[in-house]
């Protein structure tokens, strides 16, 4: 699995190298990073739903490997917004986060990830206990916020069709989710974290 | 597509394009605004932004020409695919350029259908430097091939309730696939008032870097106004025709709160989702101030007493 979260990487690095990063090469860079930070977060968000329905609990060990290659293509992506597109520029960077709302909700994205990367480590999971799940409860706004982000960069541009199929997918997963919710067990049981 | 003189050379005579290149980049050692006065004098030496930045000592931005790999492989025409890697994927395979013939027509004295001879007059071809800013926020330098719109709409003789011109790129889904979805609501439409169509610096062209138009950058005819964002200079047009009101174009029709009519580059007026302030020239990593008028200054007096916020 590791290979094939590296993979966009590792296209990245090998069109950088023979110079197949287009005319535009940061925004290659921005709208691929982009693309696959999401994509990892439905396959983080796919996880649980998927061990659900098919009683393959095994699934859940690729939960925190997925969700930490969400996070490190959005930073990516973020990192390439910050230094190549707008060269350290912050004043610029500040009117657009607070002035473009289609930035403003993709940096709530991004820092709405951070937590939650900071603390997916074990010992962070054990140090907030019941606390763990509320705060990875994040993931949901991270991903909502990540597709309207999208979906604003696009829309009027009238090719919304990409946007309109991550809604679609995470409308499904959340919907998945709350149809297959467990029923109610005691609340020791779900130290687990069941996000 | 081989017509009239300027093409009848044989390809021996033809400045091979390294050659072409050098050519350019001997030129833009010389004085500042060289470039545009060599190309295409009386017409571009005096909008090169550089001459009035060099009084103030400070670096004059210099347009060097964007290479013909980037001009013909990043391109936005959105009836061959979204993508900038598209029209040039599908556009040359699908794109059929001749026979090819032009509508004109509304009012003028000299209606007709127009095959792609009557257009393109041998004489009246000529090679100009134009930089390209896209409403997207990045731009590129051409060396465009074409003629003056003013010389093929004064043969057909507007009449005086022609306020505008509209034009129509082709419709056929079998040769432009995207046209089977209803991305946009096609065939592309675009316009200019009459003043900006007769303008000198209006072209429509019929190839660049001294070779025929490559189809994704809209042969074999297209609109070029250097002075507008990009998506005004409508590719593979097959209609033009001369109205009394503003014609609804595409873009206005597809979000009216982000693209006008005017659609000229300002770096004063946002668009509503980006900053038009600064752009990206293709092949540069930081971004260059965007200049009024993408630095066609001369055409400023079409607009006076306008409101270029409200006519976005």
């Amino acid at each position: 699995m590791w290979v094939l979260c590296l993979l966009p990487a590792a296209d990245l690095a090998w069109r950088a190298v023979r110079g197949g990063l287009t005319a535009n090469p940061i925004e290659f860079i921005t709208l691929r990073t982009g693309y696959w930070a999401l994509v990892l977060l439905m396959a983080t968000l796919a996880v649980t739903p998927l061990r659900r329905l098919t009683g393959y609990n095994r699934l859940a060990r690729f939960r925190r490997p997925l969700g930490l290659f969400a996070f490190f293509y959005a930073t990516l992506h973020f990192l390439t917004y910050i230094s190549l597109d707008r060269f350290f520029d912050f004043r610029d960077i500040g009117d657009d986060i607070l002035k473009r709302p289609y930035i403003t909700v993709g940096f709530a994205a991004f820092l709405a990830l951070v937590p939650l990367a900071v603390t997916s480590t074990q010992g962070w999971i054990r140090r907030l206990g019941r606390n763990w799940t509320r705060v990875h409860r994040l993931v949901y706004a991270a991903a909502a916020l990540g597709v309207l982000h999208f979906y604003w960069k696009k829309s009027a541009k009238a090719d919304i069709s990409e946007p309109i199929i991550f809604a679609f997918v995470l409308a499904g997963l959340l919907l998945v989710r709350v149809l297959s919710r467990p029923s109610r067990r005691p609340r020791t049981s779900r130290q687990d974290g069941d996000v | 597509m081989h017509i009239g003189r300027p093409y009848d050379i044989p390809s021996s005579d033809i400045t091979p394009e390294r050659v072409y290149l050098d050519r350019r980049r001997f030129l833009r050692l010389g004085a500042a605004g060289a470039l545009g006065a060599v190309v295409a004098p009386g017409t571009l030496g005096a909008c090169t932004p550089s001459a009035d930045t060099a009084e103030d000592g400070a670096d004059p931005p210099q347009d060097e020409l964007t290479p013909y790999r980037d001009v013909t492989t990043y391109n936005n025409f959105y009836e061959f695919g979204t993508s900038k890697e598209d029209p040039s994927r599908y556009a040359p395979r699908l794109l059929r350029t001749s026979p090819w013939s032009v509508v004109v027509d509304g009012h003028c004295a000299r209606p007709g259908t127009w095959g792609l001879e009557d257009v393109i007059r041998p004489a009246d071809i000529e090679d100009r430097v134009y930089r390209l800013r896209c409403v997207e926020g990045w731009s590129m330098v051409i060396p465009w091939r074409g003629f003056p719109l003013a010389g093929l709409l004064r043969l057909a003789e507007p009449t005086p309730r022609a306020r505008y011109v509209e034009f129509r790129t082709l419709l056929d889904p079998e040769q432009m696939p995207m046209q089977k979805t209803r991305l946009l609501d096609w065939p592309y439409v675009e316009g200019l008032r009459m003043d900006e169509a007769m303008h000198p610096l209006t072209l429509i062209a019929t190839g660049l870097y001294g070779r025929d138009l490559p189809a994704q950058n809209g042969a074999p005819l297209r609109l070029v106004v250097p002075w507008k964002y990009g998506f005004k200079s409508i590719k593979s047009i097959v209609g033009i025709r001369f109205v009394e009101n503003q014609p609804q174009t595409t873009w206005m029709k597809s979000a009216p709160r982000e693209y006008g009519f005017y659609a000229n580059v300002n770096p004063t007026v946002d668009h509503p989702r980006w900053s038009q302030a600064r752009e990206r020239r293709i092949g540069e990593i930081r971004r260059r101030d965007t200049l009024m008028f993408n630095g066609y200054a001369e055409v400023a007096g079409l607009y006076t007493s306008m409101d270029l916020r409200r006519n976005f």
